[in-house]
C-alpha cells in the first residue's frame, strides 16, 4: 500500500515533469484521458442529475420555509404557484438551538449515536465470535453457515413483519417470558423497550454480513503465521491478539465503516417495526422522514435540513475515520 | 456451496492420532479439544436457532386461517391450511405488485449494471485528473440518508410528472445502486490481470474495445453480483416506494405488504402468507450469489 507505483501507467506517482502551460496541459490531458472521461460520463451524468442537483435543490429548500401548504401543487385543475420564501439559516438555528431543540433534535441525535454504536458493536462482536467458531474444523460448519446467513437472505421488510408478530403483546416472545415467570415488557409500546427491540431486531438482521465478511478475512490470514506464533510459544489468546486481529484489520476497517453508515441511515427496520407510533425510538433518519412525509402539513424545509445535518455528520465522521486509519499507516479499502 | 478453506497439505496428510504422540500439551493448530468442540457446536446451534426462528415462525403463522391466530399459535396445529396463500394470490393485487416490483427492480438492474461497469473499469484501469475526487464522491453518495434526497427528489419528480411512474422510481434507485456497483465492479476489475489489457492494446484494440471484448466477458461473475445487488436493493426498498407510488396497483411488494394493515383490517395471516411468498424466490436467489457478494463488498479489504 505504501509503494505509490501507478498500476495504470506504471509510473511512480509524485515525480512530475515540469508543468507545461495551461492550454497545452488541457489539450494533452484531453487526448490522454478522453476515454476515461467518456467511460465515467454516464455515472457522472446519473449522479449529477439525480443526486447532486436534488442535493443542491434540497440545500436551497433548507434555507426557505417550504412546507406542503406553500409549495407549488396542483389541486384539481388549479395550479397553485409556490409561495415559500427565503429565510436564511433559520431552519438550522431552530433545529440546533431553538426552544424545542432538545426534544426535536438532540434527544434523537443522542439516541441515534447510541443506536449506531450499540448496533455496530453488537454486529461486530457477535459476527467475529461466530466467524471464529466457523473458522474451526467442525463437522457441519457449512450447514451452520447457511443457516446463520438466513437473516441476510430474507428481505428486511419481510423479516421485520415476522418480528412484529413475535413482539406483539401476546406474541410468542411474551408468552415464552410469561411461561418462564419473567416480566413481559410491552415491546412495541413502552419507549425503553421499543429502543431495546429496535436494537435487537437490527442486530439480528446485521450480524450475517459481518460474520461472512470476517470469515473471509480470517480465511485469508496466512496459516504459517499461526505456526510461527505457536512455535514461539504464543498462547491462544496471544495468537488471537497478535495474529488474528492484525490480520483482520483491513477487512474490519471496511466493514465497520460500512456498518456505521448503514446503521446510521437504517430506515426500514425502525419505520416498519413501529410506523409512527414510537416518537422516542425514531432515529434521525426516520424522524426526518416523519417531519417531511408522515404528518400534515408536511415540513419539507425542516426535513431537508435534518437530512443535510445527517449528511454533514456522516461526512465528518468518515473524514476522521480515514485520517485515524491513515495515521496507523492503514489504507481504507473502500 | 462449501466453505473455501482447505486444510493445509501438511495437516491433511497428518494422521489424526499423531497428536497424542506429541509431547507438548498444546494441540495441533485447527484441532479443538472435545470440550471445546462441544461448546462450539452448542453456541452455533443456539445461534442457528435464533437466526432461523423468526423466519420459521412467520412461515408457521402463515398457515393459520384466522387473523388473530398469531396470538394463539397453539391452535394452528389443528387447522393448518394453505387458504391464506390462495386468497392472496386470487383476491389481492399481489400480481400487480409483483409486476411493479419486477419492472422497477429489473429496470434498476439493467441501467445500474451498464453504467456501473464502464465506471468501474475506468476507475480500475485509468488514472485521470480528478480520480480521487471522483472516488470520494462515489463513497459519499453511499451515505446519503433517505431524508436528504427525499424532499427535493419528490419536487423534481413531480415537476417532471414522474411521480407514480415506474421510470421515476427506477431513476431514484439508480442513485443508490450505481455508486455502490461501481465500487464493486472496480474491486472485481482490479483482480483481472492488467496484462490482459496490455495484450489487447498491443493487438490494436482501442481502450473501449479492450473493455468490451476482453474484460467484460472475464468479469461476468462480478457483473452478476452487481446485478444481484441492484436487484435486491430495488426489491427491498421501502421509503422511496412508499412516498412516490400512489396508485395501489403500482405499489411494489414492499409497499403492498404494508397495505394489509389498514385495508383489510390488519389481516395478519394474509400478511404473513404474502411475506413468505415474497421471501422464497429472493432468498433462493440470494444463496446462489452470496459468496461473491461478500467478496465484492469487501474487495480490497482482504488483500490488504
Amino acid at each position: 500500500m505504501t509503494v505509490a507505483i501507478d498500476r495504470a501507467t506504471g509510473k511512480r506517482r509524485g515525480d512530475r515533469a515540469p508543468r507545461p502551460g495551461l492550454g497545452q496541459r488541457l489539450k494533452h490531458s484531453y487526448q490522454k484521458h478522453w476515454y476515461a472521461y467518456a467511460m465515467i460520463a454516464p455515472v457522472a451524468l446519473v449522479l449529477g442529475v439525480i443526486v447532486l442537483y436534488p442535493l443542491g435543490y434540497g440545500f436551497y429548500l433548507t434555507l426557505t420555509d417550504a412546507d406542503s401548504l406553500n409549495s407549488a401543487r396542483t389541486i384539481g385543475v388549479n395550479e397553485i404557484a409556490a409561495t415559500y420564501k427565503f429565510i436564511g439559516i433559520d431552519n438550522y438555528a431552530e433545529i440546533l438551538w431553538g426552544e424545542t431543540a432538545y426534544d426535536r433534535f438532540w434527544s434523537h441525535f443522542i439516541w441515534t449515536i447510541v443506536w449506531t454504536a450499540a448496533c455496530v458493536a453488537l454486529h461486530y462482536g457477535i459476527g467475529l465470535g461466530l466467524a471464529l467458531l466457523l473458522n474451526q474444523k467442525l463437522r457441519g460448519r457449512t450447514f451452520y453457515r447457511l443457516v446463520l446467513i438466513l437473516p441476510w437472505a430474507v428481505p428486511t421488510f419481510v423479516t421485520v413483519f415476522g418480528w412484529r408478530f413475535m413482539l406483539a403483546d401476546a406474541g410468542i416472545i411474551n408468552s415464552g417470558l410469561d411461561f418462564l415467570g419473567l416480566p413481559t415488557p410491552a415491546w412495541l409500546e413502552d419507549s425503553f423497550w421499543q429502543r431495546f427491540a429496535a436494537i435487537m431486531v437490527n442486530t439480528w438482521c446485521g450480524v450475517p454480513f459481518m460474520m461472512v465478511s470476517l470469515l473471509g478475512g480470517l480465511q485469508s490470514i496466512d496459516s504459517t503465521l499461526y505456526e510461527a506464533a505457536e512455535m514461539d510459544g504464543a498462547s491462544a489468546w496471544q495468537r488471537f491478539r497478535h495474529v488474528t486481529l492484525p490480520g483482520l484489520r483491513s477487512v474490519s476497517s471496511t466493514v465497520v465503516l460500512l456498518g456505521v453508515i448503514w446503521t446510521f441511515n437504517q430506515f426500514a427496520i425502525i419505520f416498519l417495526l413501529f410506523g409512527n407510533t414510537a416518537p422516542d425510538a425514531q432515529i434521525l433518519v426516520t424522524w426526518a422522514y416523519y417531519l417531511g412525509f408522515g404528518q400534515q402539513p408536511r415540513e419539507f424545509a425542516e426535513s431537508a435540513a435534518y437530512g443535510m445535518l445527517l449528511l454533514a455528520i456522516l461526512i465528518v465522521f468518515t473524514s476522521f475515520y480515514r485520517r485515524w486509519l491513515n495515521r496507523n499507516d492503514q489504507q481504507l479499502a473502500i | 456451496m462449501s466453505t473455501s478453506t482447505l486444510p493445509t497439505a501438511a495437516e491433511a496428510g497428518r494422521p489424526a492420532d499423531e497428536r497424542t504422540a506429541a509431547p507438548r500439551k498444546g494441540r495441533r493448530r485447527g484441532e479443538v479439544s472435545p470440550l471445546g468442540r462441544l461448546t462450539s457446536h452448542g453456541i452455533l446451534i443456539v445461534a442457528s436457532l435464533i437466526a432461523l426462528f423468526p423466519v420459521a415462525w412467520l412461515v408457521f403463522l402463515s398457515l393459520g386461517p384466522d387473523k388473530d391466530d398469531y396470538l394463539r399459535p397453539g391452535g394452528i396445529w389443528g387447522k393448518m391450511t394453505l387458504d391464506n396463500y390462495s386468497f392472496v394470490l386470487q383476491n389481492t393485487n399481489f400480481f400487480h405488485w409483483l409486476k411493479s416490483s419486477l419492472i422497477v427492480s429489473l429496470g434498476t438492474t439493467v441501467i445500474g449494471v451498464l453504467v456501473a461497469a464502464t465506471t468501474g473499469y475506468a476507475v480500475s484501469r485509468m488514472r485521470f485528473p480528478g480520480y480521487k475526487k471522483f472516488m470520494w464522491v462515489l463513497l459519499v453518495t453511499q451515505m446519503f440518508p433517505v431524508a436528504v434526497l427525499m424532499v427535493p427528489m419528490y419536487q423534481i419528480l413531480s415537476d417532471l410528472q414522474l411521480i407514480d411512474s415506474y421510470l421515476g422510481l427506477i431513476l431514484v434507485y439508480c442513485s443508490t445502486a450505481v455508486p455502490y456497483c461501481a465500487w464493486l465492479m472496480k474491486g472485481y476489475f482490479d483482480t483481472i490481470p492488467f496484462e490482459i489489457d496490455e495484450a489487447g492494446r498491443v493487438d490494436g484494440l482501442s481502450p473501449i474495445g479492450t473493455f468490451a471484448r476482453l474484460i467484460l466477458p472475464l468479469a461476468k461473475p462480478g457483473l452478476a453480483v452487481a446485478a444481484f445487488y441492484s436487484f435486491i436493493t430495488a426489491f427491498g426498498e421501502v421509503a422511496f416506494a412508499t412516498t412516490f407510488m400512489l396508485d395501489d396497483k403500482k405499489y411494489t411488494l414492499a409497499v403492498g405488504l404494508q397495505s394489509f394493515v389498514s385495508e383489510h383490517d390488519a389481516q395478519r395471516n394474509l400478511m404473513a402468507a404474502t411475506a413468505v411468498l415474497i421471501a422464497i424466490p429472493v432468498s433462493a436467489f440470494f444463496y446462489l450469489v452470496q459468496k461473491n457478494l461478500v467478496a465484492g463488498l469487501t474487495a480490497g479489504g482482504t488483500k490488504g
